[in-house]
Formats: structure tokens, C-alpha cells, sequence
């Protein structure tokens, strides 16, 4: 058999997915998060129970429509969370995801990168939904772009590196040129943040 | 694992035992075809002799042939005509620099248009109707005066849909322009016809026809006066400079051949496995498209979107039982588009992303195509379980 395009632990979980939510009732959880959208081709949505003493992620289901390290990444992070302070899991990143994955191919990484957003959905969902807001701030960075998982952060670095216009922002970034729908809202991230260190209004 | 079966003819065939014959002898000929001596004569025959089979196989004389380094060089050398700066050659496209072609063409097409239309010239992408056709009445709308070339595929590759090359030929030449039909996924499919069709320039590909990869041709009727793209060697009449790739032309040669004994006998043949494909697809899998043209399509090539899925889920799910088929899929190629030629039919971006190509060819059965109906219905169905896109009909 010639190499898979994708490691032995991404073909075990695309082949045999674990914790896809079937016949569950999606009610009967804490918390749900969407990210993605059909129109880039991925899109995943995550179900949390958690365990409200403790805020440990007791299960956790999934969706997902996408590739073969789309629905690999999801299945691995599904995994992972259980047992998982939610403090803990809202640090997970795409890096943890893929190293657990046995790594991805560079174009594919944006898929990943997904999972852990649909992770911090459902823990911000699960804070709001049990009035623990002020937990949302000790989240961090706000993402922005959701096809490249661009954050607000990531935006201001790039700033400070020298980005002005959309255009150079892109360059660096590469933020809304997946989906596009986030476009309006990076261009407005980036003349806030050229004001706040440059006191100039962008170019965009 | 059962024996894999190989449904992705309109990406590459496998080599006929007939050309694998032939590469095989070539092997032992080495002789460079220009020189005068008997080693270079020999190989210059067997060219020949190719040239002549290539051109039967699109009923062109065989001086109108002209052998490239792929399907892909040839397209790049008709559409570089255009930026030609007249100085130097009597290069036949004349002082008209405007180019008209397709939205669905091939990118080795879409991109040296899109090349062209940087340095300056007017390019203008026809769209396509829902399965794949062009309008008659849009091109010659786009007909200005400035145009000197319009470039309209033959079929397909990803939904086998065949044009009008006559009509659109005959609109071309009404104002006096050029005109050009990548016939690469059309040649040993569907009889093609140069002087029938009314067409200038012709692409062909060997790899596409069970011939080797690495080797393409380009017909130019009449012999018309070209601008070669590959400058410093006479070969080719002048039209393409660089060594003869022998074994590469030789062996195409005897693809072309092969190709004009087996196509009509194979012609119905794929076309009722295909049906019987598209029907068992239909009857068995809820929300489905298929994508392409109900008539004018090409023999053994299959397009189906499936609602909800992605394509290189399926694809590897396919592979992972031993069936090997395409996808436009944008997770396919890296990027976040679905294929072009599925957007341009405005198939609905929830079924876009599902697309898979299945293209039948001479060694498939009836056999592979029961075993596809028998794999593809599940997995469709599972991958719909864990899709957060495909809502569950109760």
C-alpha cells in the first residue's frame, strides 16, 4: 500500500469518526458551538455536557461537514476535551490538535484550526448560558477570521509589523481570503488598531 | 482488498498494452530525428509515421501536426500567438490582439488568458448554461473587431460536456478571427474532425488517450505561419524548437491508431455502463445533481454532486475500498473554491463542494461499475451522518 496523503492517525480517525452526535438529542447538552460555513467547505458544530461543580467537560459530540482532516481533527478533539477543565480546553490549540493528528499537510491546516474554534464557541456558549461572562474574558484573543483563523491579535502583530492597507494585511495574515464574509469586519479591526498605535486611519 | 478499480480516465489512462509494446522497441532507437545518418534517419521515420497516425486520428494532414510537451504547452503556444510583436515572424493572428474563450476551459486556458489580460489584451470569459454550454448569441456578441483568436474546448474534463465547435468555429471566422478547440479530453472519445469542424488550431494530449505522459500535439490547419512558444531549434517545421521527445511521440502515435480501431465499438459501450452508473446513483442516493449535459456529453464521464458532503471525503473514502475517482472539491486542491466548472454551471454551493467526476475507460467492466454502486450508497450515507450540513429527513 503506498503513503496515505494524510498520517495513520488522521485515515484511522476520517475512517472510523469518534463521538459523532447520532441519534442524541442535540437539547439535552450544556453548550453548542458552530464554526464554519458551508460556503468555504467546512463547517463543524461541537455539543459540551459539563459537569457544573467542577466545569469539567464530561462528553462531547460532534458534526462535521468537510475533508478528511476536517472530520480527523474533530474526532481527535472530541477525545481530548473529555475530562478536561473548560479553562484547560479554551487553550487548546490548532497546534495541539495537529501534533495529536500525527500531523497535517500545510494546505490542510486551516481545517484543524476549525476545531478548536467550535470548541471555544461552545465554552463561550456554556458561559453566557450559565451566567459566567466574566469567565469570557480570560479567554483571549478574539478570532476574526474564521476560515483562516485569524485572530485580533494575530491583526495587531501584523500592524505592528508594518501592515497599513487590507491588501498588506492580507499579505501577512491572510485573513478573509477564505469565505470573504469577514472582510467588512477585518478591515474595521485593522483602522481601530492603526489608529490606537499610529493615531492614522488606515488605507482600507 | 479486492483488485482496485481505476475510475479517473479524464486525469490520466493507463498505458495500452499496444503503446506499451511500442515504447518498449523505441527504447532501443536513440537516433536524434535531424540528423542525416542512418541512427537519425530511422528515428525520423518512426516520427513521421507517428505524425501521420496523430493526424489521422483528427482527419488533419500530418505536416498540420505539430508534437509539444503536453496538451497543456500546446494550448500556452495557440493562446501566446496573441502577443506577438509582429517584428520578427508573419505570424498568422495578424495586429488583432483580443482573445475570447470559456469560464469552464482548463486552467492551462484560463490562465494564460488571465495572463494576457495583464499585459493589455481584451479577454473575454463566456459563461455556461446549467449543463455546461455556451451561448451562441453571447459569443457573437463578444465578436468585436479586436478579436484574433477565440478558444472554446471541446468536452469537458470535469462534466464531459460537448460544445457547438462548428457553429462557434463558423461565428469565429464571420469577423474574420482565429479559432482554437482544446479537443484533449474529446480526441479517441467522440470522432473529432479539424476540416470538418472548420477549426484552426487543435489540441490533442497522449497521456489522456493511452498514450505516455510528457507528450501533446498541436494541429495547425494549413500550415499556418506560427510563433513558436519554445525558441532555438528547427524541429517541428519551426514551430516548436527542442530535441523530438521520440519514444514519447512514437508511442502516441500508436495511441492515436489504437484509439481510431477501439473507439466506436467502446463509444456505446462506456455510455451504457454510465447510464446504468448515473441511474443506480440516482435511485439509490437521496439528494443528488448531475452535472453535465443529458446529450451532448462525452461517452464514460459521470459528474454528481452530493448535497451536505464534501468531495475529498468522499473520494478517500472511495479510495479506502479500492476506487479511485476526482474531485473539484476545494479541499481537493488547497484552496477554498470549489472547482470552477461546477461554480460556473451555478450548481448550489451546499451540493458545489460534494462533487466527484467518475470517467470510465476501455479496461472498465460492468463488474466495476456494480462494485461502485455497492460501496458508494453507504458512504455517502455515513459521511451524511456526521455532517453538520446534511439535515436528516425523518
Amino acid at each position: 500500500m503506498t503513503k496515505w496523503v494524510y498520517s495513520e492517525t488522521v485515515r484511522d480517525h476520517f475512517l472510523n469518526p469518534r463521538n459523532v452526535l447520532r441519534d442524541e438529542d442535540p437539547e439535552s447538552f450544556d453548550a453548542v458551538g458552530r464554526t464554519g460555513n458551508v460556503k468555504c467547505g467546512d463547517e463543524m458544530v461541537v455539543y459540551l455536557k459539563v459537569d457544573p461543580e467542577r466545569l469539567v467537560i464530561t462528553d462531547c459530540k460532534w458534526q462535521t461537514y468537510g475533508c478528511a482532516s476536517a472530520i480527523a481533527s474533530t474526532s481527535m478533539l472530541s477525545e481530548m476535551v473529555r475530562g478536561m477543565s473548560l479553562e484547560d480546553a479554551a487553550r487548546i490549540t490548532p497546534k495541539d490538535i495537529f501534533s495529536a493528528l500525527g500531523g497535517l499537510p500545510d494546505n490542510k491546516v486551516h481545517c484543524s484550526v476549525l476545531g478548536d474554534k467550535a470548541l471555544r464557541a461552545a465554552i463561550e456558549d456554556y458561559y453566557r448560558r450559565h451566567g459566567l461572562e466574566d469567565r469570557l474574558q480570560a479567554l483571549g484573543p478574539r478570532v476574526v477570521c474564521h476560515c483562516l483563523n485569524v485572530t485580533e491579535a494575530d491583526i495587531e502583530e501584523a500592524v505592528l509589523e508594518g501592515a497599513r492597507s487590507f491588501e498588506e494585511l492580507q499579505e501577512r495574515t491572510k485573513v478573509g481570503t477564505g469565505c470573504g464574509e469577514c472582510q467588512d469586519e477585518a478591515r474595521q479591526v485593522l483602522a481601530t488598531l492603526v489608529e490606537k498605535h499610529f493615531g492614522l486611519s488606515g488605507r482600507a | 482488498m479486492p483488485q482496485p478499480i481505476y475510475l479517473d480516465h479524464n486525469a490520466t489512462t493507463p498505458l495500452h498494452p499496444e503503446v506499451k509494446r511500442v515504447v518498449v522497441e523505441m527504447l532501443e532507437v536513440f537516433g536524434n530525428p535531424s540528423s542525416l545518418h542512418t541512427f537519425g534517419r530511422e528515428a525520423r521515420e518512426r516520427v513521421d509515421a507517428a505524425r501521420a497516425k496523430v493526424a489521422a486520428l483528427v482527419h488533419a494532414r500530418p505536416e498540420e501536426v505539430v508534437f509539444t510537451g503536453s496538451g497543456s504547452e500546446a494550448n500556452n503556444t495557440v493562446l501566446s500567438l496573441l502577443r506577438c510583436t509582429k517584428e520578427t515572424c508573419r505570424c498568422v493572428l495578424g495586429s488583432r490582439r483580443g482573445l475570447v474563450t470559456t469560464a469552464i476551459e482548463h486552467p492551462c486556458v484560463l490562465e494564460t488568458a488571465k495572463f494576457l489580460r495583464r499585459l493589455g489584451h481584451p479577454v473575454t470569459f463566456l459563461g455556461v448554461d446549467r449543463q455546461g454550454r455556451i451561448d451562441l448569441e453571447a459569443l457573437r456578441a463578444a465578436l468585436t473587431p479586436e478579436v484574433g483568436l477565440v478558444s472554446i474546448m471541446t468536452a469537458n474534463n470535469e462534466i464531459g460536456t460537448i460544445q457547438d465547435i462548428l457553429a462557434a468555429a463558423r461565428l469565429a471566422h464571420e469577423v474574420g478571427a482565429l479559432f482554437h478547440t482544446d479537443a484533449v479530453q474529446a480526441a479517441g472519445k467522440i470522432p473529432v474532425d479539424v476540416a470538418a469542424w472548420e477549426v484552426d488550431f487543435l489540441t490533442l494530449s497522449a497521456h489522456k488517450i493511452y498514450g505516455p505522459k510528457g507528450v501533446g500535439a498541436l494541429v495547425v490547419r494549413g500550415n499556418m505561419p506560427i510563433c513558436p512558444l519554445i525558441l532555438g531549434g528547427h524541429q517541428e517545421a519551426g514551430r516548436r524548437a527542442g530535441t523530438e521527445n521520440t519514444i514519447g511521440i512514437v508511442a502516441m502515435g500508436e495511441a492515436a491508431r489504437q484509439r481510431q480501431l477501439e473507439m466506436a465499438a467502446e463509444a456505446p459501450r462506456l455510455a451504457a455502463l454510465r447510464d446504468g452508473l448515473r441511474r443506480g446513483i440516482l435511485e439509490n442516493i437521496p439528494d443528488v445533481i448531475v452535472n453535465g449535459h443529458p446529450e451532448h456529453t462525452l461517452p464514460g464521464t459521470l459528474n454528481v454532486s452530493f448535497l451536505g458532503v464534501e468531495g475529498e471525503a468522499i473520494l478517500l473514502y472511495l479510495d479506502a475500498v479500492g476506487i479511485a475517482v476526482s474531485t473539484g472539491s476545494a479541499c481537493a486542491s488547497g484552496s477554498l473554491e470549489p472547482s470552477h466548472v461546477i461554480m460556473a454551471l451555478g450548481v448550489p454551493v451546499e451540493y458545489a463542494h460534494g462533487s466527484i467526476r467518475i470517467s470510465l475507460g476501455r479496461e472498465t467492466t460492468e463488474k466495476d461499475i456494480e462494485r461502485m454502486l455497492v460501496e458508494l450508497p453507504p458512504i455517502i450515507a455515513k459521511l451524511r451522518a456526521i455532517s453538520s450540513a446534511y439535515r436528516r429527513k425523518p
